[in-house]
């Protein structure tokens, strides 16, 4: 510890110096001498430990001030809404609702883990339905001209249509709120699949297609060796986008079909008006979306050839 | 495909044959004639460049033989036969090497290989890849990527994937191009060297004057675009093995390549773009 401290008092010492140098020194030569304090400084560095310490709270900073603002922008409404609990009161609550996430009590009343996984369930269920669809669809739009020409007017028909549209049909077809919740799912989560592995699949380079051409491969080694290697990140940017959209459905979709899941207790909730438990899972929802994502763009960097 | 050529025709002497090719692009600012009335024969085993100023068509040439394009009029033959689409008869090195990122340098000639001898075990395959790798002296840099190796290196892989095909026309499309001068010498030395001990047909295209001269039996060299065609054939009688210290001095080198030069600098010199 002593030649730390020492260390440092030398630092300070030769700024000083240097300062009173520069203070003397002609305007001209200020610059070379700025230079070598710059480099006496830079010589004498200070501990790794210090380093580390320092760039952590430069990359950790930024956000934490983010998410305080928020806090405060909470808290400063809650104040003015009486309504509206503010960000303690919603904690303690939040620890209360996750004491024991697991318990049943009937049909209606399930803990908040239940409920979570209930709603991953279906989300699970309705986006792997879509990427089984999408992505091959995606394939062959992409490679052949006519079907990517027979399918454009029906995709672009299709797609802007607000997805809790689909439900009544997934009701009228499939007559069980649980399959429709899956429809509804499975129908706003496919399109950015088929269109991104479709994109990805015109954009392979006429280079590559040359040579498949020239060594005459066969179709199932272009797709395996060339079109599937070069879409995959299209086709993970499909699947992300996909998953948030499939996400941000199910809460919509449980909410009108009911039964378990994160979207009914929001809505159940709201019908006792616990106002503390509709925020705690806002936040249920936007963390566990943001976790989807991650794992998603960690299994992507994981499949890229770069 | 459907026409073959009379029998009593030297095969030979024609390996590839050119036949009145005629060759338009549509675009979207209405037709462009590429090409106008081209004829050429190749005999086998030959060495032909292709030389002339960008844009003169010379790629479109090449990949009118390599079976890429469709001719708007006229036929192509290939031994005797019409070329109707690329073939393993006619390996192709492109121009920016075109190996594929995601294979390794061993898996992208193997690609070549499991087509062509489709037939052979898994042994065999493998032991051509390797050859074709260790003929253009990469056997130590099988397992890495495209990424991995140099700009000549990656040339070297599209070579060794062209000739792991057994092709009997080897087709280049200004191969050199993208590397520098020290790269491109040595590469050019044992293309010769390759091409001496496989003896194979090859045409390529080229824009460098000395590459033309040393490596070829014969220089085509074409007018300008649009409608651009054949201006002349020189022949190049040099002895092989050639060597490019030798011939530096060598006044009969030195008359060929002012040739070509006066060809594409006075006759058909190319307005500044």
């Amino acid at each position: 510890m002593s030649v730390v401290s020492i260390k440092k008092e030398n630092i300070e010492a030769v700024m000083k110096d240097e300062k009173v140098i520069v203070s003397i020194m002609p305007a001209a030569n200020s610059e070379i001498t700025t230079k070598k304090v710059v480099r006496t400084v830079a010589a004498k560095k200070p501990s790794k430990f210090a380093m580390q310490t320092r760039s952590f709270f430069e990359w950790a900073l930024p956000p934490a001030i983010g998410i305080l603002l928020l806090l405060a922008t909470w808290s400063l409404i809650s104040y003015q809404t009486p309504e509206l609990p503010g960000p303690i009161k919603t904690w303690h609550s939040a620890v209360e609702v996750f004491r024991n996430p697991f318990y049943i009590n009937g049909p209606n009343d399930m803990g908040i883990g239940w409920n979570i996984l209930n709603s991953l369930k279906r989300v699970a269920l309705g986006f792997g339905l879509a990427a089984i669809v999408g992505i091959p669809l995606g394939f062959i739009i992409g490679r052949f001209q006519f079907i990517s020409r027979m399918v454009a007017p029906i995709i672009s028909l299709l797609r802007p249509v607000s997805p809790l549209a689909w439900l009544p049909i997934g009701l009228l077809v499939f007559k069980a709120a649980n399959p429709a919740a899956i429809w509804v799912i499975f129908i706003s989560a496919i399109w950015p699949m088929i269109i991104n592995t479709a994109v990805g699949v015109s954009k392979v380079p006429q280079d590559y297609m040359n040579v498949a051409k020239v060594l005459n491969l066969s179709e199932w080694k272009i797709v395996t060796r060339i079109l599937f290697p070069y879409v995959l990140p299209y086709m993970m940017t499909g699947v992300r986008l996909s998953i948030g959209v499939a996400w941000l459905v199910i809460v919509a979709a449980e909410m009108l079909t009911g039964g378990v899941g994160i979207g009914f207790w929001v809505w159940d909730e709201w019908n006792n008006l616990n106002v503390e438990h509709i925020i705690i899972a806002i936040f249920i929802v936007g963390i566990v979306g943001l976790l989807l994502e991650q794992t998603l763009i960690q299994i992507a960097k994981r499949f890229s050839y770069e | 495909m459907g026409k073959t050529l009379p029998q009593d025709k030297i095969l030979q002497d024609r390996y590839v044959l050119v036949e009145n090719i005629n060759m338009t692009f549509s675009t979207k600012k209405g037709t462009f004639e590429a090409l106008r009335n081209i004829n050429l024969d190749i005999k086998e085993g030959e060495f032909v460049t292709i030389i002339g100023h960008s844009g003169c068509g010379k790629s479109t040439v090449l990949n009118l033989i390599a079976g890429l394009l469709e001719p708007t009029s006229g036929h192509l033959f290939c031994n005797g036969r019409e070329i109707a689409g690329p073939g393993p008869d006619r390996g192709v090195v492109f121009q920016n090497h075109s190996l594929l990122p995601w294979l390794t340098c061993f898996e992208n000639v193997h690609l070549a290989v499991e087509r062509v001898f489709k037939h052979e075990s898994q042994v065999q395959q493998d032991l051509r890849t390797m050859d074709a790798l260790d003929l253009v002296g990469l056997s130590h840099a099988t397992d890495k990527r495209p990424s991995e190796i140099s700009g000549g290196m990656k040339q070297r892989v599209g070579i060794a994937r062209a000739l792991a095909m057994e092709p009997k026309v080897l087709l280049l499309d200004e191969p050199f191009g993208a590397l520098d001068a020290l790269t491109r010498a040595n590469l050019q030395d044992e293309l010769m060297r390759i091409m001496a001990k496989s003896g194979a047909t090859a045409v390529m295209v080229t824009h460098d004057v000395d590459e033309a001269v040393l490596l070829s039996d014969r220089i085509v060299m074409m007018t300008n675009g649009p409608a651009a065609t054949i201006g002349e054939i020189l022949p190049v009688d040099l002895v092989r093995p050639r060597n490019r210290l030798e011939l530096a001095e060598d006044k009969n080198y030195n008359h060929l390549r002012a040739e070509v030069l006066k060809f594409l600098y006075e006759r058909h010199a190319k307005k500044a773009a």
